[in-house]
């Protein structure tokens, strides 16, 4: 198709500076933060920081790197992953292969089927679930924060959905030379959604790492927060007193806003790292669950 | 088949859901069932089985409470801004990014505007609390034109429409992917057909590509109908303070503030109930009638 008419031209030409617009749009916060926390208090505080670092100093990313506190939260949070991405992984396969039977082969399904599309629909919301975590005894366990949320209906049914595209041949082929639904579930499902389970894998760990309101909700002690738990607390606080023992010297390359700024940002850099995994996939895998016409 | 049989062939199925519909029935169905503390004068101590049971005090003085009008006003408004605007934004971008020819600036373009969507909000508060400081960078550019520094996150008018600027820059990209594989699904001879009868992009756009979109558009719009109640609480808990809780207050902050900082379990508890039920009706509504037009299932 030819365009014949200049407005035509004069359209993408604008069309193409709106998205270069829009796109310098979505860094400029980020780059302005990068810019405080690579910057000299000084600098910051005089308001010369805009989207390139003045005075630059790897001070204020030395400090933190210096502090229990943040190896604590760090720790906490890779153990968190760790934990919340197995169990969560084990719970959605456990539940989605039984689920992409037939009714048939599966009699109960219809039953459970809607035991968990209810609770997808309704929830008893943030209280009671607060006074049910805490009567199950995981306030201020590591669990509290993977048990609860292990169950992740959403993937259950993208799980599912995948199961049921794999050909029924191949799985009966192996029920009549004698194999049960273990053996086929580890044997021939597993291996072939190894793609699928790998995208999983990476969203769910972006999930656990990015959760960050059930540990200011079931941990009492700030030392058992996550990385996200714990740099909200000190976004909120109004003096968050971050540095101990200053000398003049140390006052002129960091303050709380650039210690803030590098915070914020070494908690942006695994998801960001993740990125570009998480983007290969998340296109085919919202559509996935969406819009069947 | 034999009964027996059969059973007996079921029986690791039932060992498989066993786990996850363990954790469901605790951790989803048991918070249902905890519901009955709303009417409760609720004891953690005593549990949900022991507390004295109060009847509908605490609806009462949910409603009386000046309070709960004020946060289910801010809830509702803030809510259908953020539909309306999260709609348009991403409908008009989808259009807009489908018509770019270079496949290489369409995928950088994609690649920069979907990243905000994966940022956790205390990560965002943390990057908006510098940008819209009144030093920050939007502060500054306003400057250029001489308008005097504003305090944008303690500004109460202001703050229902931050909470939509921020939420749009964050998901906007994101949610271009549905409605562009809508474009991408529209038959391309109807674009053809139209070039032929003179049509401009201009009502390209408006007879051809927009209708293609309109299953999607309405499903999404249905969709989001259940979030009518839920107006972003890891952005506003991360974003607000005192002094913009006339305007920024929503019911999932209130709750969070009443319920677990001051331990009023079961006034908290009833508020939510309130909007567990509203949310439910709203979402099964939706879902109905997204399944009714377009066949739209989840299961």
């Amino acid at each position: 198709m030819i365009d014949r008419s200049r407005a035509r031209t004069a359209f993408r030409v604008l069309n193409g500076t709106f998205f270069v617009l829009y796109a310098a749009l979505c860094l400029v916060p980020v780059l302005q933060v990068l810019a405080i926390s690579l910057s000299s208090n000084t600098a910051v505080v005089s308001g010369r920081v805009l989207l390139w670092p003045q005075m630059a100093t790897l001070r204020s990313y030395s400090y933190i790197l210096e502090k229990d506190a943040f190896w604590t939260a760090m720790q906490v949070s890779a153990v968190r992953v760790v934990l919340g991405v197995s169990v969560s992984m084990a719970m959605t396969v456990l539940a989605a292969y039984p689920l992409s039977l037939s009714k048939e082969k599966f009699r109960a399904r219809g039953a459970i089927v809607w035991l968990f599309l209810f609770a997808m629909l309704f929830s008893g919301g943030m209280i009671p679930t607060y006074m049910v975590v805490r009567y199950t005894g995981l306030i201020n366990s590591i669990w509290a924060l993977v048990v609860p949320c292990a169950v992740q209906i959403f993937n259950i049914v993208l799980m599912m959905n995948f199961f049921r595209s794999i050909p029924p041949d191949v799985s009966e082929s192996a029920e009549i030379d004698g194999a049960g639904h273990w053996l086929i579930l580890l044997r021939i499902y597993l291996p072939l959604s190894l793609p699928s389970l790998a995208t999983m894998v990476v969203f769910t760990m972006v999930f656990h790492w990015n959760s960050w309101f059930d540990g200011l909700l079931y941990m009492n002690e700030s030392v058992k927060y996550p990385m996200q738990t714990y740099l909200q607390a000190i976004l909120v606080q109004p003096n968050p007193r971050m540095i101990t023992k200053a000398t003049a010297e140390l006052l002129r390359l960091i303050s709380d806003r650039t210690l803030k700024a590098a915070q914020v940002f070494i908690a942006a850099i695994p998801v960001l790292l993740a990125y570009p995994f998480l983007q290969r996939f998340f296109v085919s895998g919202i559509l996935l669950g969406s819009v069947k016409e | 088949m034999k009964v027996g049989h059969r059973l007996r062939r079921e029986i690791p199925l039932y060992l498989m859901i066993l786990p996850p519909l363990a954790l469901l029935v605790i951790y989803n169905y048991g918070p249902m069932l905890g519901l009955v503390m709303a009417f409760q004068r609720f004891n953690p101590a005593l549990g949900f089985l022991k507390s004295p049971w109060v009847g509908l005090y605490y609806f009462q003085r949910m409603l009386i409470l000046p309070d709960v009008g004020r946060v289910i006003g801010n809830t509702l408004y803030i809510a259908t801004l953020k539909i309306v605007f999260d709609t348009v934004a991403a409908v008009v971008v989808a259009i807009l990014l489908a018509d770019i020819r270079s496949a290489r600036f369409k995928k950088t373009v994609q690649t920069i505007i979907y990243y905000p969507y994966f940022l956790s909000w205390v990560i965002l508060g943390g990057i908006f609390k510098d940008f819209l400081a009144v030093d920050g960078l939007v502060n500054r550019f306003l400057g250029l034109f001489g308008v005097a520094p504003i305090r944008f996150l303690s500004t109460a008018p202001l703050f229902p429409w931050i909470l939509v600027s921020t939420e749009v820059w964050q998901i906007t990209g994101f949610g271009t992917i549905l409605f562009l594989a809508a474009i991408l699904g529209i038959n391309p001879q109807l674009y053809e057909a139209a070039s032929l009868d003179g049509a401009g992009w201009l009502r390209r756009t408006w007879h051809v590509t927009l209708p293609g979109m309109r299953t999607t558009i309405v499903v999404m719009l249905l969709i989001s109908l259940g979030s009518i109640l839920n107006a972003g609480f890891d952005q506003i808990l991360n974003l607000y303070s005192t002094s913009v809780y006339s305007t920024g207050d929503v019911i999932d902050t209130w709750v969070y503030r009443a319920g677990i900082q001051q331990a009023q379990y079961s006034l908290a508890a009833a508020v939510g109930l309130f909007r567990s039920v509203v949310s439910f009706v709203l979402i099964a509504v939706g879902y109905y009638f997204a399944y009714k037009k377009a066949d739209y299932r989840v299961f």
